[in-house]
Order: C-alpha cells, then sequence, then structure tokens
C-alpha cells in the first residue's frame, strides 16, 4: 500500500504542557483510520496539525513523501468536516458546497453538475437554495461533508463529526460515511472518542492517552490483543487482573493456573491478564475455575450483565444465563478468552468493577464530548 | 399569570412614561411647527420655503457622507486588528478607543481649534522646522476632520462587536476550503461583518449631519451646515417654524437612508440599530 502521509516523532505543546508526545504515524491511500482516545490524549490535535491549523514543535508531516510542515493549510490537498459543521451562514446550501470550486474558478456549468451529482451523493437532493442555518444537525452535517468533498482532496479529515448527533442518526450517518469513503476511495482520517464508532468504521483504528499513541491496529486486533490495560480497558469491557507467567501457554490468576495461548515471556514474569466478559462461561461452582459470589446483575437487553466478586475482585461477566444476585456461581474460563499484556504504567489502573456504574460511566463520556 | 404581567407592565411604565414625554411629544411638537405659521395655522409655506437652504442640506450631506467613509476606511482595519489581537488586549484596546470618549465634546472641539488654529500648536511646530504655514481652521476639511475625530468609536464600536463574535472555526474552514488569507477576509469577515458597519456608518452619519458645535468651531463660521441652521432659525422667534421644518425634513431624509441601509443589511442578526 502508498504512504500517503506520514508523522514522524511528532511533539507538540502548548504553554508547556504536552499535548503530543513523539508520535508517529503512517496513513495509507484509500484506508478509513481513525484516532481514537479520551479527551485530551492529542487527536484533535495531530489532525489540525494534518490539516495544517497547527504546527509541530518537533518532528515532520509528509505528504506523499514532501515535508509540509510549512505549508499553509490553504495551500494544502486535504479537507475538512468540522466538529459543529462550520458552516458559512451567509451562503446557501449551494454556495456553502461550491466554495471551493469557486475559488478554483471552476466553470460554471460544472460547479453545477458537481453540486448537484454531490447532494444526491449525501442525500440533499433539491435543498441547494436552503438556508445553511436553518437545516437540522444531520442535514448541516452532509452538507459539510459534501462542502469537504467536492474538490476531491486526497485526504478528508473528520473531526469528531457525528459528535452532536442524536444516537439513531448517528448510527445511519456511520454507515453513510463509510459508504462515501468507499465509493470515492478518498482517505479518511476520523477523529473519535467513541470506540464502538471507531471498531465499526475503521479500516485501522490508532488508540491515543497523553499524547502518545499506545496501539495501532485494524478493529479486531486491537479488540482482541490490546497491548495494555489502557486499550483493554478503553476498547470494549474487560476484566483486567494481576497474573504470573510460570511457563509459556501457562498463566496464574485468581488462585488457579490456567492455560492460555500466550507465550514469549519470561518464567515467573508478572503480566496484567485480560478476560472479556462474554469470553466468561457461567457454570456450576464445582465445574468452574473459578468460584464467586454475584453481588449485582442488570439486564441488558441481549445478555445479563452479572458482577461477581472473587476473592474481593470484582469480575464483569455477560451471560444469556440468569444467576441471581447473592448466587454462588462458578465461572469456565477456555484458554482462547485469556489475553497476557506487558505489565505497562497503566497497569492496576483499570478492569477492576468494584465501583462500576453505568451512570458514571456515561457522565465521563460527556464530559469527554464537552471538552474535546 | 395576570399578576405577572401587571408586574411587568408596571415595571415597563417608567420607560413609557419618558418615551412620551421626551421623544414623542417633542417630534409631535417638532411636526406641528413645521406645519403651522406665527399664529398657529396651518400651512405649507414653511416647507416649500426650504428651497433656499437647498445648498446648506448638500454640503451637510457632503462632508457627513465623507466623514462617514473617512471613518469606515479607518474603522473597519482598526477593529479587524484588534479582533486578531490576543482576547485579554482586546478590551484594552477598546478601552483606548473608548477613552477619549470621557471628555466632553465640546472640549475636544476647543482642544482641536487649539490644535489647528493659525498660531495653533500644528503651525508652531511647522514654523519651529521652518515649513511654512497651512490654514487649517475655518475649512471644509477641518470640520471632517473632526467629525471623524469625535465620531470615529461610534464606527469602531459595532463593527467591532459583530467581528468578535465571528465564529473562528469559520475562518478555519474557509482556508482550509483553499482561502489565502486576503480571501478569508473578503469570503468570509467581510460579508459576516455588514452588518456592524451598516451600524457603524449609521451612527457616525447621523450626528455628522446633525452636528453644530464642529462646524461652528472648526469651520470658523465661513459656511453653515444644517445644525447651524437650524440654531439660528430657532433662536429667533419668528423663524421657529422655518427651523422646525428643516428638523422634519432632515430626519424624514435620515429616516429613508435608514431604511435603505437597513435593506442592504439584510440579516436578523445583532448589531443593527432601528
Amino acid at each position: 500500500m502508498k504512504r500517503i502521509i506520514e508523522l514522524q516523532n511528532i511533539s507538540k505543546a502548548f504553554d508547556g504542557e504536552t499535548v503530543l508526545d513523539n508520535i508517529s504515524l503512517e496513513i495509507y491511500d484509500g484506508e478509513f483510520i481513525t484516532l481514537l482516545g479520551p479527551s485530551g490524549c492529542g487527536k484533535t490535535t495531530t489532525l489540525r496539525l494534518i490539516g495544517g491549523f497547527e504546527t509541530a514543535d518537533e518532528g515532520n508531516v509528509y505528504f506523499k513523501g514532501k515535508r509540509i510542515n510549512d505549508v499553509p493549510a490553504h495551500k494544502r490537498h486535504v479537507n475538512t468536516v468540522f466538529q459543529k459543521y462550520a458552516l458559512f451562514p451567509h451562503l446557501n446550501v449551494f454556495e456553502n458546497i461550491a466554495f471551493s470550486l469557486r475559488l478554483q474558478k471552476v466553470e460554471k456549468k460544472e460547479i453545477i453538475s458537481r453540486v448537484k451529482e454531490i447532494l444526491e451523493m449525501v442525500s440533499l437532493k433539491g435543498f441547494e437554495h436552503k438556508n445553511v442555518t436553518l437545516l437540522s444537525g444531520g442535514q448541516q452535517q452532509r452538507v459539510a461533508i459534501a462542502r469537504a468533498l467536492i474538490s476531491h482532496p486526497k485526504v478528508l479529515l473528520l473531526d469528531e463529526p457525528l459528535g452532536a448527533l442524536d444516537l439513531k442518526l448517528r448510527k445511519d450517518m456511520q454507515n453513510e460515511l463509510k459508504n462515501i469513503q468507499k465509493q470515492t476511495g478518498i482517505t479518511f482520517i476520523y477523529v473519535t472518542h467513541d470506540q464502538e464508532e471507531a471498531l465499526s468504521m475503521s479500516d485501522r483504528v490508532v488508540v491515543m492517552s497523553d499524547g502518545r499513541i499506545q496501539q495501532i491496529g485494524t478493529p479486531t486486533d486491537i479488540y482482541n490483543e490490546p497491548v495494555n490495560a489502557f486499550v483493554a480497558d478503553f476498547i470494549g469491557e474487560s476484566n483486567i487482573v494481576d497474573g504470573v507467567m510460570p511457563e509459556d501457554q501457562k498463566v496464574r490468576f485468581a488462585g488457579h493456573t490456567f492455560e492460555c495461548v500466550d507465550s514469549g515471556f519470561a518464567p515467573g514474569e508478572a503480566v496484567d491478564v485480560v478476560v472479556r466478559p462474554e469470553d466468561v462461561d457461567v457454570v456450576s461452582p464445582e465445574k468452574g475455575h473459578l468460584k464467586g459470589t454475584v453481588t449485582a446483575v442488570t439486564f441488558k437487553g441481549v445478555h445479563y450483565e452479572i458482577i461477581v466478586d472473587i476473592g474481593g475482585f470484582k469480575w464483569m461477566i455477560q451471560s444469556t444465563d440468569y444467576a441471581a444476585e447473592g448466587d454462588h456461581i462458578g465461572l469456565f474460563i477456555e484458554p482462547e478468552a485469556i489475553h497476557i499484556m506487558k505489565k505497562s504504567e497503566y497497569s492496576g489502573l483499570y478492569g477492576d468493577y468494584s465501583s462500576f456504574s453505568d451512570e458514571l460511566e456515561e457522565l465521563s463520556d460527556a464530559d469527554s464530548v464537552e471538552e474535546d | 399569570m395576570i399578576k405577572k404581567n401587571l408586574l411587568r407592565s408596571a415595571a415597563a411604565a417608567p420607560h413609557i412614561v419618558w418615551s412620551v414625554l421626551f421623544i414623542v411629544f417633542p417630534l409631535l411638537f417638532v411636526a406641528y411647527f413645521a406645519f403651522t405659521d406665527g399664529a398657529g395655522a396651518f400651512t405649507l409655506e414653511n416647507i416649500t420655503s426650504l428651497g433656499e437652504h437647498t445648498q446648506t442640506f448638500v454640503l451637510s450631506i457632503a462632508l457627513s457622507i465623507i466623514a462617514t467613509f473617512i471613518c469606515f476606511l479607518i474603522g473597519y482595519p482598526l477593529a479587524y486588528i484588534i479582533t486578531t489581537a490576543p482576547e485579554s488586549h482586546q478590551k484594552f484596546y477598546m478601552l483606548l478607543l473608548m477613552l477619549p470618549m470621557w471628555t466632553n465634546l465640546l472640549i475636544r472641539t476647543y482642544s482641536m481649534m487649539a490644535i489647528m488654529d493659525d498660531g495653533g500648536l500644528i503651525n508652531n511646530i511647522l514654523a519651529a522646522l521652518d515649513w511654512g504655514q497651512i490654514h487649517l481652521i475655518g475649512t471644509k476639511g477641518a470640520v471632517v476632520f473632526g467629525m471623524v475625530y469625535d465620531f470615529l468609536p461610534y464606527m469602531v464600536l459595532p463593527i467591532y462587536t459583530v467581528m468578535s463574535k465571528i465564529d473562528r472555526r469559520l475562518l478555519e474552514a474557509a482556508r482550509d476550503l483553499g482561502c489565502s488569507p486576503v480571501q478569508v477576509l473578503l469570503k468570509v469577515i467581510v460579508p459576516l461583518s455588514m452588518s456592524g458597519v451598516i451600524s457603524g456608518i449609521t451612527m457616525v452619519f447621523v450626528p455628522s449631519i446633525s452636528t453644530f458645535y464642529i462646524s461652528q468651531k472648526l469651520g470658523g463660521g465661513t459656511f453653515e451646515l444644517l445644525g447651524d441652521t437650524i440654531e439660528r432659525q430657532f433662536q429667533n422667534e419668528a423663524t421657529y417654524n422655518v427651523g422646525a421644518a428643516i428638523a422634519l425634513v432632515m430626519m424624514v431624509l435620515i429616516l429613508i437612508s435608514l431604511a435603505v441601509m437597513n435593506r442592504f443589511g439584510d440579516d436578523d442578526e445583532g448589531g443593527v440599530v432601528l
């Protein structure tokens, strides 16, 4: 695959506070890549560096092999869909979309036909003469996408473009964006704090935290093989417990030695063990590897979310079988369900469900939308 | 609910009384005097006799337009430069701009006389440098200068207010779509700040056309503007009605031009007077 953008050892600080800490990233032509992370992780700054709205303190930005650190935003072959659309309120839908074509002095006839064509692509046929300020959020979003796409940029940057839409609309737009990306073959660089969005849309996901890239990989890789406790916790739900690898393909945690599929660790090395809630089978106590007491049960529709206390550590289990609060149950964990990670600075910070509540989760989500 | 409404109207009462007493009544009086003769009988003579003041009308309008235009030429870039400064500095710059307005208009005009007089500051400096003399006071240029100096803040303030409210992301979006810095200004900032420009033009043009003080002091009595004419008519009891007629016609002219301006503004967002 051809590299279209390359970030090389980029660092950036605002008022002495490090926002990006030695970031390197290669982006390939035609891919849908997502920068994912909590607010303040540096994902938006990375996007703005590519767009030309920020300059790196250190490091280089390359576009098709050419260094573009000093190329101003208006001369880059990169367009942006902004977080809150940033449509020009003094122009109607047609003029908003035609904006870049008019600057390029494209012929009138061609402008008309291209705007018409792109309006059809974003399902806004017949909206040419509408006032943009009177459109709904979803419609404004489509205009913003059309405006950014009409001049056929090589790369489209999308900064949390669906953040302001409600859930239902967001899902629809996710599909549409993915379709548009496939149709046009334009490289999409997408920024979001929503892991579900990242997993369902992207070819590759870049997980960021504290101004550093934690992991780059396909959605499946990121989910199944997280490199550290931060990634494991940020992507989906996970139980993260301390463990020791006595030998290859054996790991001891929660008072039991399990078979596993990982190897390559030093004998006796302390590790973080990830077990996804949906990979644990609920069985009778005598048949389980681990035994514990159910402390909470929540019905989630597809499954029950069961919190189990095992020796003081609260595990989250997602199971279609019901267990009542106070029940003694056994947990059965297959070797493939166990993922071993090297210890990192994030060890011990995540993965325990003793203080877990949906409400808190939502609160922190809402926070990150506000700030970013 | 009814109680609340009563309370609300009660709270608005002083404003209504004030408006009626000091705005509506005086306007009615002006209209009354304009259409009556000394004895109180209805007449159109005051209005028809205004032909002899045509020259004053033309001169007043011309000088006000020139002053307003110069205010725009200075005020627009100034407002733009202020909005590009760091936010913490912007308040300070606006304070500097407003500072002269804390001094009475009269005193400011007098000091301008002192500066522009034949034996004033400018000519003293020129003399000291041996660069000859220039006659400033009593010229139309001096009057325009006075108008610009006195009313410039009225141009900058509304433009600055509208401009500083423009979403910075729109400017980024414009750059993103290929606008050079100059194009960002022409294609986004200028159209989005038009409502401020229109307010500014109104707020400079109206006091300029009706001023009598600036023209008397800086014009040195060599020519007369509308404000002076009205003042002269009112100082003489016999010509009260003519003065009222001039005032009325001027008011109508201003209202017409405001209506035209607002049409150009074509905008429902703040900043527009009237």
